[in-house]
């Protein structure tokens, strides 16, 4: 149960429905009309004018929010490509040549599933060794041919199946940093739903990081770390508050560059121009990255994320200066 | 007449127990009683069965270097960036590992020699918060590989870990991508990284430094894996074969180069330095540095 789905039934849904009858028998600019506007607006603002790390989780798995593929539809293009090579194909991660604002680029992205069917297919976004290869030998030939790389990160996390394990999928996510770390080319990553764990850190390892406003990126599922600390996965809406893993905790910390603001409700309340603010954002991005030489980017990656963390020091007179 | 406390104290059925545990340990794979003293000098490898116990990093160390070790990093101790609380508090957590392990995190490293060969060496144990890393584990093995890296020597990493640290929440997280960074740097320079796995090895640390390696090997029945036993069989529901997530059943996967008992692991690590590193080159200055060489 989404508690954001459920609080959008009643009230809200009863007043929408009213609105757009009013509109359908075209008496827009009516004062009843704007009456029933306004009201909407206060109690859009009632329910969803400050969330808790727990709603922002719920937010973020909505099923109306946008996926990679809706982000994909305002591309000026883009080809696809499939494979690992090796072994198939992962619809979980797409990837491939893509145009943005004019400019080319290489993308790649989770892409959840808008229904059961294409959930099943797309395995809900969960990625499989055989898709970070996929992704990794994209970021390669990104590198090869000096095109910036887009990421989109929407996962719980990666798949965690037997199949998954048997082809190594701690070798294919640790590669898949490993190829991040050293590629000559900007990468921009946004985290547009859910940023679970190391499945998704692996297509995030980038020189700018950006977080939609509502979406979460977290070391571990609220529910699985419910489960870990009190055996009780019901328990998600605490570890969530814990976790420290909205928007506005990431930036605090670093790890986040910039938020992009989501409309009174969330993202899918206004898709296109939500997704147009994201895609503005990276585009401004990728300007500020883009003259920058890859000796001076990989540079800055590396002391980007060096940086990141936080420990005491005990003071000590035989530091590393002291060493051979 | 009042019993003397110590041996009320011997009478107390807890401190039989205690000791006995003291001296005795129960392997976990054959249920033989081992006696403590023999375990130990058998590298902590049942003697029965030949299951391979978990080692405290200390003890690991001092199986493998020829005579000093000179550690670094120990200056780096956690913080609790979050505020964290759950049953207990974070600190006390830190608190109650450190007493434990004798630890002051769950990573040691520094610097030794391997049958001569001068290395950087990086320990896990697994007794420090599950060997989970957080931001001192990253820290203190990126900080091992640049200081590697400046005198060019092979860096040779044991990994023993339950994944990222959750009590550090997404700074833990991160420290994947500090680490990945600074292997990728010394590596794309020419020098050795080797990875040992030994039990277990699992989530952000293996999907990170562990398998990144020139060379990967795993010691005798190592659990190695991405996602816990315990969360597949959950998600499934389903039961997992017995080998599955073994060292034994990467090696037949194709995921690592090789599986070495504990007893081999030193001679085999020679052997691959042997191949992969000029052996005149000596330690530049060890002994030079007096509160160091002991
Ligand atoms: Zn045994």
């Amino acid at each position: 149960m989404n508690v954001i789905v459920e609080r959008e039934k009643g009230p809200l849904t009863e007043l929408g429905d009213r609105i757009e009858t009013l509109r359908a028998r075209g008496m827009g600019g009516s004062s009843e009309l704007e009456i029933l506007e306004e009201k909407y607006r206060a109690l859009l603002s009632d329910l969803f004018g400050h969330l808790t790390p727990w709603e922002r989780v719920n937010m973020a798995r909505h099923p109306k929010r946008p996926t990679a593929s809706d982000y994909l539809a305002a591309f000026d293009r883009f080809d696809e490509l499939h494979g690992d090579r090796h072994f198939r194909d992962d619809p979980a991660l797409i990837g491939g040549f893509a145009k943005l604002r004019g400019r080319r680029i290489v993308f790649l992205a989770q892409q959840r599933g808008r229904d059961t069917k294409e959930n099943i297919r797309r395995n809900f976004g969960m990625v499989s060794p055989e898709g970070y290869r996929k992704a990794k030998r994209l970021m390669e030939l990104a590198s090869r041919f000096g095109l910036p790389i887009v990421t989109l990160v929407d996962t719980s996390g990666a798949d965690p199946g037997i199949a998954s394990e048997e082809h190594a999928q701690s070798e294919a996510i640790a590669a898949c940093l490993a190829a991040l770390a050293k590629v000559n080319v900007p990468v921009v990553a946004t985290i547009i739903g859910e940023g679970g764990s190391g499945g998704a850190l692996a297509i995030a390892l980038a020189d700018t990081v950006i977080m939609a406003e509502n979406s979460v990126y977290s070391v571990a599922s609220p529910e699985g770390c419910a489960a870990i600390l009190w055996g009780d996965s019901a328990r998600a809406s605490e570890a969530a508050d814990r976790l420290k893993l909205t928007s506005d905790d990431l930036a605090g910390f670093g790890i986040v560059d910039r938020i992009v603001a989501e409309p009174l409700g969330g993202a899918h309340r206004d898709a296109p121009g939500f997704i147009a603010s994201v895609l503005d954002t990276i585009d401004a991005e990728l300007r500020a990255l883009e003259h920058r030489p890859p000796v001076e980017l990989r540079d800055a990656r590396y002391r980007k994320f060096r940086r990141i963390g936080a420990w005491e020091t005990q003071s000590r007179e035989h530091a590393t200066a002291a060493l051979p | 007449m009042a019993i003397p406390e110590w041996l009320r104290r011997l009478r107390e059925p807890g401190v039989d127990a205690e000791k006995d545990a003291a001296l005795w340990a129960k392997c976990p794979s054959c249920g033989e009683m081992l006696y403590r003293k023999d375990l130990e000098a058998n590298l902590s490898v049942c003697t029965k069965c030949t299951y391979h116990f978990r080692m405290h990093a200390y003890d690991r160390i001092n199986m493998l270097v020829d005579g000093d070790f000179v550690e670094i990093g120990t200056e780096m101790l956690p913080g609790d960036p979050l505020g964290w609380v759950d049953k207990r508090p974070y600190p006390a957590k830190l608190e109650s590992d450190r007493k434990k392990s004798n630890l002051s995190e769950a990573v040691v490293t520094g610097f030794a020699t391997l049958d001569g060969f001068p290395v950087a060496l990086g320990v896990m144990d697994f007794n420090f918060r599950g060997g989970t890393m957080g931001t001192v584990v990253g820290e203190r093995i990126a900080h091992l590989l640049e200081e590697a890296h400046r005198r060019r020597l092979p860096c040779i990493v044991f990994t023993a870990s339950g994944g990222a640290r959750m009590e550090e929440g997404m700074l833990a997280l991160m420290q994947m991508a500090k680490t990945t960074l600074a292997v990728e740097r010394f590596m794309a320079d020419g020098n050795l990284y080797m990875t040992v796995l030994t039990d277990p090895t699992t989530g952000g640390v293996s999907a990170s430094f562990a398998f990144q390696s020139d060379i990967i090997m795993a010691e005798s029945h190592a659990s190695i894996g991405f996602a816990g036993r315990r969360v597949i069989e959950q998600t499934l529901r389903q039961k997992l074969p017995d080998n599955f997530q073994t060292a034994e059943f990467l090696l037949e996967k194709g995921a690592i180069d090789m599986v070495v008992p504990r007893h081999e692991l030193r001679e085999t690590i020679v052997r691959v330095l042997d191949y992969a590193v000029d052996r005149k080159r000596t330690m530049p200055a060890l002994k030079a540095v007096p509160e160091f060489a002991t």
